[in-house]
C-alpha cells in the first residue's frame, strides 16, 4: 500500500511539473498555431534563474525561508521575461512564415541550454533548497517527499489561475477566442498580437516556475532538463488536446502516474515508451486528443 | 455611375491566394447611405472582395474608407475605424455563450456598446446570454454576428450573405433588421436572394471572374430582366438554390 500510495504522489508529482510546462504550451500553439520548440528552454532558464540566485548570487536570495521564495519569485520572472523577448524578437517577425519560425524556435531551444553549459558546465549542480522543503511527510504509512506536494499545489494554483484568467478576464475572452477562429478575432477590432505577447508570457511564467520547482523534484538542475521534459509535456499536449488547459491537467496527470507506476512495475525506462504507446492508441481512437477544446 | 462621395471606394483590388489570382482588379463604391448590394455569380468573387477590402487575405489596390487610404493598414486596425463586420460563415466562436461572443465585439475606449439595440432587434439574445454559441440554431447565430456589427458607433457594416441557408421567416427577419440599420448606417451587402437585394438595395455592384461588370443605382439593373439575367444568370428570386435550415 505504501508503494502505491508513494508512486502514486511521485507521480502526481511529475503529473504537476509537466503540467507547468505544457500549459503554456498548449495555450500558445492552440492560439498561435506556434510550435514552441524553445519552451523547454524556459524552463531551464527558471530553473537556473532560481539556483543562481538561491546560491546566493542575489541580494536577499538563498536557500531557505523567504530568501528561498525570492530566488523562486526571480527565477520566474527572469523565464517570463525571456518568454517575452522571445515572441518580441523571434516569432514575431516570423509570423507569416511558420517554417521558419520551427526552425528558429529549435535553434533557440538547442542555444540555451549550450549557453548555460558554456557559462556554468556540462555538469548536474546541486539545487539549493529549504531544509523543510527536504524531507517527508507520512501519508497512508508512506514517506511522502514534501517537494511532490510543493509541485503538486503550484500546479493545482497554476490551474486555478489560468481558469481564471481564461473565463473571467477580457484578455482571457480573447485567448479563448483566437484558439477558435484567430482571424475573426481580428475582424472585431482586436489587435491580436497583445493576446500572443501575453499567452507567451503566461506559457514562459509557468515553464519557469515549473523549472524552478523541478529543481526541488529532482535535487539538481543540468542544462539538458528542460529538452527532455518538453519531450512528455508535448505528449501532454496532444493527449490533452491542442488549447485546452484542463486537458493538459488531465493529461499530465495520466501521463505522470502511468509513467511511474509502468518505471516502477515493469523495467526502469519502459514508463517513457509506455506513455508514447498511450499516446499512439489515443490518437487513433481519439483524434483531437482527450478534450480537443480549450479550458 | 457611381455613388457620389463613396463612403467606401475600392480602385483596382486585386487578391493573390496560393499564387493564383482571385480577383484581377475590383473597382467598388459603397454609397454614404443605404444598402450597397455586391452580387454576382458563385465564384465571383464577391466574399473574396470583402475579405481583401478588410485586410483578412493579402491584397494590392486600393480600399478608401471616408477619404483615408487604409490598404496598408492591419485588419484590426481598419475595423476600430468603424466597420461592422458580419462574415460569411457568421464568424461564431462556438465554444463561447452568446453574452461572450458579443462582448468581445465590445471597442473599449469608443463609446458605450448599444446593447439596448441588439436586444431590441434580437429579443432571444438577451434570453439565451448564457448559452454557448454553438448549440444555437442558425438563424440564431446569424444574429448574434449582426449583433455584433450593431454593437458599436460603426460608420459601414459589412454583411456577407447574411441570410444563406435560413428559413424563409428568419430570412424576412434579418431583412427587416439590415433595413433598420441602412436607416443609420450604409451597409455593403453581399446577397444571392435577390427578393432581399430588391428590397434593400439603393445601389449595387455585379462582379464577373474576379471583375467588376457593373455598378449603379439598384433600380437600373434590377429592373431590367435581360441585364439581370445577363449579368446574374437569373431573372426573379434567387440567384442560387437555397438549403433552409430547420431554423427556430
Amino acid at each position: 500500500m505504501s508503494t502505491i500510495v508513494l508512486l502514486t504522489m511521485t507521480g502526481l508529482g511529475l503529473g504537476a511539473l509537466y503540467f507547468l510546462i505544457a500549459s503554456g504550451l498548449s495555450l500558445i500553439f492552440g492560439l498561435m498555431d506556434v510550435l514552441n520548440f524553445a519552451h523547454g528552454a524556459l524552463l531551464s532558464i527558471g530553473a537556473y534563474g532560481t539556483w543562481w540566485a538561491a546560491s546566493g548570487n542575489l541580494p536577499g536570495a538563498g536557500p531557505g525561508g523567504g530568501g528561498f521564495v525570492l530566488a523562486v519569485l526571480f527565477g520566474t520572472a527572469v523565464g517570463t521575461l525571456a518568454a517575452v523577448v522571445l515572441e518580441l524578437a523571434v516569432v514575431r517577425p516570423l509570423y507569416t512564415r511558420p517554417r521558419e519560425q520551427v526552425l528558429a524556435t529549435v535553434g533557440v531551444g538547442l542555444a540555451v541550454p549550450a549557453l548555460l553549459s558554456g557559462v556554468w558546465g556540462s555538469d548536474a549542480r546541486t539545487f539549493p533548497g529549504p531544509e523543510a522543503l527536504s524531507g517527508t511527510f507520512g501519508l497512508l504509512g508512506a514517506d511522502v517527499p514534501v517537494n511532490r506536494l510543493v509541485l503538486i499545489v503550484a500546479a493545482a494554483v497554476v490551474l486555478l489561475a489560468l481558469r481564471l484568467f481564461l473565463g473571467r478576464t477580457r484578455h482571457g475572452l480573447v485567448v479563448r477566442a483566437g484558439v477558435e477562429d484567430r482571424a475573426m478575432v481580428t475582424a472585431l477590432g482586436i489587435d491580436v498580437r497583445t493576446a500572443f505577447t501575453l499567452v507567451f508570457a503566461i506559457g514562459g511564467c509557468a515553464a519557469a516556475l515549473g523549472g524552478a520547482l523541478g529543481g526541488l523534484y529532482f535535487g539538481s538542475v543540468d542544462p539538458r532538463q528542460g529538452t527532455s521534459l518538453l519531450i512528455f509535456a508535448f505528449v501532454v499536449v496532444v493527449t490533452g488536446g491542442m488549447g485546452s488547459v484542463t486537458g493538459a491537467a488531465v493529461a499530465a496527470v495520466v501521463i505522470g502516474l502511468v509513467q511511474q507506476f509502468a518505471n516502477y512495475y515493469t523495467a526502469a525506462g519502459l514508463g517513457d515508451l509506455a506513455v508514447v504507446v498511450l499516446l499512439a492508441v489515443l490518437l487513433l481512437v481519439r483524434p483531437r486528443g482527450l478534450t480537443g477544446r480549450l479550458a | 455611375m457611381t455613388p457620389p462621395h463613396a463612403l467606401l471606394a475600392v480602385r483596382d483590388l486585386r487578391v493573390l491566394i496560393g499564387g493564383r489570382h482571385i480577383l484581377h482588379g475590383v473597382d467598388l463604391d459603397v454609397a454614404p447611405h443605404g444598402v450597397t448590394a455586391l452580387l454576382g455569380r458563385n465564384g465571383a468573387g464577391k466574399t473574396t472582395t470583402v475579405r481583401g477590402v478588410l485586410g483578412l487575405v493579402p491584397r494590392a489596390g486600393s480600399v478608401r474608407l471616408d477619404g483615408e487610404e487604409t490598404v496598408a493598414l492591419p485588419t484590426h486596425a481598419l475595423v476600430r475605424r468603424g466597420i461592422g463586420y458580419a462574415p460569411e460563415d457568421r464568424g461564431i466562436f462556438a465554444g463561447l455563450t452568446v453574452a461572450e461572443n458579443l462582448r468581445l465585439a465590445e471597442r473599449p475606449g469608443a463609446g458605450t456598446p448599444s446593447y439596448a439595440l441588439v436586444h431590441e432587434l434580437f429579443p432571444e439574445l438577451k434570453q439565451r446570454a448564457r448559452q454557448v454559441a454553438g448549440t444555437l440554431s442558425g438563424g440564431q447565430q446569424q444574429m448574434v454576428a449582426i449583433g455584433r456589427t450593431l454593437l458599436n458607433s460603426n460608420r459601414l457594416i459589412i454583411a456577407d450573405e447574411p441570410t444563406k441557408g435560413l428559413a424563409p421567416r428568419v430570412v424576412t427577419e434579418v431583412a427587416q433588421v439590415l433595413e433598420r440599420a441602412a436607416e443609420a448606417v450604409p451597409v455593403l451587402l453581399v446577397e444571392q436572394n435577390l427578393a432581399v437585394v430588391r428590397r434593400l438595395a439603393t445601389h449595387c455592384v455585379v462582379l464577373a471572374d474576379g471583375r467588376t461588370a457593373h455598378q449603379g443605382p439598384a433600380g437600373g439593373l434590377l429592373d431590367d430582366a435581360e441585364a439581370t439575367r445577363g449579368l446574374l444568370g437569373v431573372g426573379q428570386g434567387p440567384l442560387a438554390p437555397h438549403t433552409a435550415e430547420a431554423d427556430s
